[in-house]
């Protein structure tokens, strides 16, 4: 018996006299011994509860993070504010315990969350349906892959190199085994090069993939980009920041067949990269090719108003290797911190929070290219993170860089070298609303002082070499 | 029936946050400027810009708290009820497990952390997937996979990538005709044909059948073992040496991993590649639908095919020159590639590790040995109550962790289905287990109480279960026409499906 388990010995003997077997082995006498362990499984002993919390907690305390340092990573997820009504939400019982809404009748406020989310997803991204919630964000790109397999059965994906890495991995991975074959678009002047862009897609590209902003922050002029892939009859998946939404043009009214997205930004904690969530969202015509739960409203036999699970009829439980998806759960706990950090920031809110976002960040990318020897690797516009080039030979430089910097407890942003070559000494800043003029001031000195460092080490290396 | 003050407040007429607030109310007010407010037509150009803001909601922190705390009195949720759902293996959420992952360490812990910084969740993960091999007795392991159906698409991937690096081109996948909706569905997505197997007389894999469709053709078979009947498939063995005969790779489904924890370990029976559900077993909350977390675990054969990045320990004296004991390693050639973004869902590999720090071997094994006990006691207390009479088990053998009822008699002696019964179930205070799945078994109930419940709660649901019969003998119509006390009553889903309103018209 252990802390979670409830059987004593007066319990067992009576049970197993109800069942009419002498011991527990008895039950488990299926097992033929050649596949049984008969060893105990080589594992630290149990520990108490007090124990084990002192364990994590030590092993927590050697990890650095962004309470204790002030830091500008961003590259996918973001250390924006979670408000303190999303860990009292998330904490409930009622919410954090149960299983998808198998009984709508006992689990209507399970439900209704995941309808006032759709809503709230559609009215961001300016869709018609959106589903209840996918895994996150590289893998809901990769979903809507399939949704155009589905859809068109063209062997041909174009994404722009704009798209992050890892979803346009992830995307790579997953069309390997349906047998689409996927292709990049080089970036120009930071945005995705739209000649090339245009020359690369015809009636063989079942869909396009483009990111906004792109994952050097730059804001792309998507219409003339889903202009070329609706000429070829190819989908359009846009990936959105659902924060920066708050200024820019929903995806949706500029014409794109499905918006994805990394929801981590919507009141969801950094976590070392999850749980969070990734939202789906399409144009009316796609609905019935959708991957994952979706809630619908309707009424109970009373007329009451009331919200169910509904087109199940595309989902793999009941039209199982014909299925739109193989998903069941998704991230249900985490698309609720998103609908709640949609309404606490609220209509106003949120383009005051994107607009914060642009001014800090306009701010950030001045003071920074200030410094001598750093310069723009592009010059677009930008709403919460840049990339700037160091003016260093080459990523291992851009590392010791970020390591002196770090040393101050200053974290000036992701190297972008190894996922981009040709911004071998590219980095890549993020300011979220949670870091201030004087943070900002803060990154200024210790980069330009990092920089400086580095500079006057290799020349040092170098004269003695 | 009367309604108390509880039922009748969850009974208000539901009105969504979009209903709610007023122009001008906030819950969030932003910091003060404190750069230059420069014209945003400098910053990014108007044709970019939105025309419309999103019609989010307009409240106040007040009335946010009250409506989702109200929605949340609209469900149902293991604190407060036996929820005896098979197949999802329900047991207690520690709540040691929610302090633990949001500790600043964890919880504020940037995914690109250097990895020299972020030691100390590079060496729980490192030490997670260690106790998971041991545990499925495969020595690799990746913790990426968001949930089971994620680590069953992995591992339908490794298998394209095991036999393809042989040069070897094949073509189909067999699957169990009792086997979960997922499996088949990760097979087309992973561009294989779907053959299924039958079941024989005991509940079993058809070994015959097995033989006949096992050809040079099959990349994979997919089983679960204790499978979705609740029963352990004593030919596992027998079934390995088939695929394996023929060049084909054998896929654990470890949906039902909680009857066999410290017992018998999927490795051992034969499998190749096995993946986890720490939602399920390893007690990561449910969530109303999500976070999962599905690792899997990989034999030496399949290994160099996993997805990047991996965690590997450095050696004292070996390193790569970094100075980190743990680090991530994207150098792997012959990877899938990812299957998402960053490490995995870290979060529920923190509370899958206090979980096994908490119990250890000895209470692992206790786990399984107590929810085998708890369902076989269940199965054995519904027999004396004579409602096996009416719902009698799909096969009659002792089960494993879960077991299977079919109400095709009930539908027919009371007129009343499977359907019925779990509404109302409703109305005593219960969640109603599966129903309808597995598909093989007519009016199907698939019940698994786990290891968490106590021997009176079992009690007291088999009580319920022989008193909802009783009152159907009565009059069925108590029962057709469930719940009552619920609240909202039976929902209409076929106007829902025909005419779907998937958002709020605003």
């Amino acid at each position: 018996m252990s802390r979670y388990t409830a059987v004593t010995d007066v319990d067992r003997a009576a049970m197993l006299e109800t069942i009419g077997v002498a011991s527990v082995g008895e039950l488990f006498g299926e097992i033929p011994d050649s596949v049984r362990l008969g060893r105990a499984l080589e594992l630290p002993a149990g520990l108490g509860e007090a124990e084990v919390y002192a364990h994590l907690r030590a092993l927590a305390a050697l990890n650095r993070c962004t309470e204790e340092e002030v830091s500008f990573l961003g590259a996918g997820m973001y250390d924006h504010y979670v408000p303190a009504v999303i860990d009292m939400l998330l904490g409930r019982s009622e919410f954090l315990t149960p299983y998808t809404p198998y009984q709508p009748e006992i689990s209507q406020g399970g439900l209704q969350v995941m309808f006032e989310y759709q809503t709230a997803i559609c009215e961001l991204t300016g869709m018609d349906v959106s589903n209840a919630s996918v895994y996150e964000g590289p893998s809901a790109l990769a979903a809507a892959g399939y949704l155009a397999r589905l859809t068109n059965g063209r062997p041909r994906f174009v994404v722009s190199r704009g798209v992050h890495p890892h979803a346009r991995e992830t995307l790579r991975t997953l069309s390997a085994g349906y047998g689409t074959t996927v292709e990049e678009v080089p970036l120009t002047a930071g945005v995705t090069d739209a000649s090339a862009w245009a020359a690369q897609i015809d009636e063989t590209v079942g869909a396009v993939f483009v990111a906004q902003p792109n994952f050097l922050g730059a804001v792309e002029d998507l219409a003339p980009l889903i202009a070329a892939a609706r000429e070829h009859g190819a989908l359009v998946v846009c990936s959105a920041d659902p924060l920066s939404l708050g200024i820019l043009e929903a995806p949706g009214s500029l014409g794109v067949d499905v918006c994805v997205g990394e929801g981590q930004t919507l009141g969801n904690r950094l976590d070392f990269g999850g749980p969070s969530f990734g939202f789906f969202a399409v144009r009316d015509e796609h609905v019935r090719r959708m991957p994952g739960r979706v809630a619908g409203e309707t009424h109970d036999v009373d007329g009451r108003r009331g919200f169910v699970l509904t087109l199940q009829t595309r989902e793999q439980h009941i039209r199982r290797e014909k299925a739109t998806s193989n998903i069941c759960t998704a991230q249900a706990l985490n698309a609720l911190a998103g609908v709640v950090y949609l309404a606490w920031l609220g209509r106003r809110g949120l383009p005051e929070l994107a607009e914060l976002m642009v001014r800090r960040a306009a701010y950030a990318r001045e003071a920074l290219l200030a410094i001598d020897g750093v310069s723009a690797v592009h010059a677009q516009p930008v709403v919460r993170e840049f990339a700037v080039s160091l003016g260093l030979p080459d990523l291992a430089s851009v590392r010791r860089v970020i390591a002196r910097c770090s040393a101050e407890r200053v974290i000036p942003g992701y190297a972008l070298g190894r996922d981009y070559p040709e911004y071998a000494d590219g980095l890549l800043v993020a300011i979220t609303e949670q870091r201030s003029r004087a943070d900002i001031d803060g990154l200024a000195d210790v980069l330009s002082r990092a920089l400086a460092a580095e500079r006057a080490a290799t020349t040092t290396g170098g004269a003695s070499a | 029936m009367s309604l108390d003050g509880e039922t009748a407040m969850q009974r208000d007429r539901a009105t969504t946050i979009f209903e709610k607030g007023a122009p001008g109310r906030r819950a969030y007010e932003p910091p003060p400027l404190d750069v230059p407010e420069r014209p945003l037509d400098e910053l990014i150009p108007p044709h970019l810009r939105r025309r419309e803001p999103a019609r989010l909601p307009e409240v106040s922190e007040p009335e946010l708290v009250r409506h989702y705390v109200r929605l949340s009195r609209r469900n149902f949720d293991l604190d407060s009820g036996f929820y005896p759902l098979g197949s999802c293996t329900m047991k207690h959420n520690p709540r040691l497990h929610e302090r633990v992952a949001a500790l600043p360490g964890n919880a504020r812990l940037h995914p690109l952390t250097d990895p020299e910084r972020a030691q100390g969740a590079l060496e729980l993960m490192w030490r997670l997937e260690r106790a998971l091999a041991e545990i499925a007795g495969l020595p690799h392991v990746s913790l990426q996979p968001s949930a089971g159906s994620h680590g069953e698409l992995a591992g339908v991937l490794l298998t394209r990538a095991y036999h393809a690096d042989r040069g070897d081109q094949r073509h189909k996948v067999l699957t169990p005709d009792t086997a979960h909706g997922t499996n088949p569905a990760t097979v087309t997505m992973a561009g294989y044909e779907v053959v299924k197997v039958g079941t024989d007389d005991r509940g079993g894999v058809d070994i015959d059948d097995l033989r006949a469709k096992a050809d040079g053709d099959v990349a994979c078979l997919m089983l679960t073992n204790p499978n979705t009947l609740g029963l352990f498939d004593a030919n596992i063995e027998e079934i390995a040496r088939i695929v394996h005969g023929v060049g084909g790779v054998v896929y654990y489904d470890g949906a039902n991993l909680n009857a066999v924890m410290g017992i018998s370990r999927p490795g051992d029976m034969g499998f190749d590649i096995v993946h986890f559900n720490l939602h399920k077993s390893f007690t990561q909350p449910h969530g109303g639908g999500g976070p999962g977390s599905g690792p899997i675990a990989v034999s030496d054969a399949i290994e160099p095919y996993l997805p990047r990045p991996v965690i590997v320990r450095h050696g004292g004296s070996e390193g790569n020159g970094s100075g980190v004991e743990f680090d991530l390693d994207y150098e792997r050639p012959k990877s899938i590639g990812r299957l998402r973004g960053f490490q995995g869902n870290y979060g529920c590999f923190v509370r899958a590790y206090a979980y096994i720090c908490s119990l250890g071997a000895a209470g692992l094994r206790d786990v399984s040995e107590t929810a085998v006990l708890n369902a076989n006691y269940l199965l054995a207390r519904l027999r004396q109550l004579g409602v096996t009479e009416l719902l009698p088990p799909a096969y009659e053998r002792l089960c494993m962790h879960e077991f299977v009822l079919s109400g095709a008699p009930m539908k027919h002696e009371l007129g009343i289905r499977t359907l019925d019964l779990a509404k109302r179930l409703l109305d005593y205070g219960y969640h109603p287990p599966t129903v309808y799945f597995p598909l093989l078994v007519e009016e199907a109930l698939l019940i698994e109480p786990t290891e968490t419940e106590t021997r009176q709660t079992l009690d007291d649901f088999a009580q319920a279960v022989a008193e909802i019969l009783r009152e159907a003998r009565e009059d069925p119509e108590l029962a057709r026409n469930a719940p009552y006390t619920t609240p909202v009553r039976r929902l209409d889903e076929a106007t829902a499906a025909k005419h779907p309103v998937l958002r709020q018209a605003l």
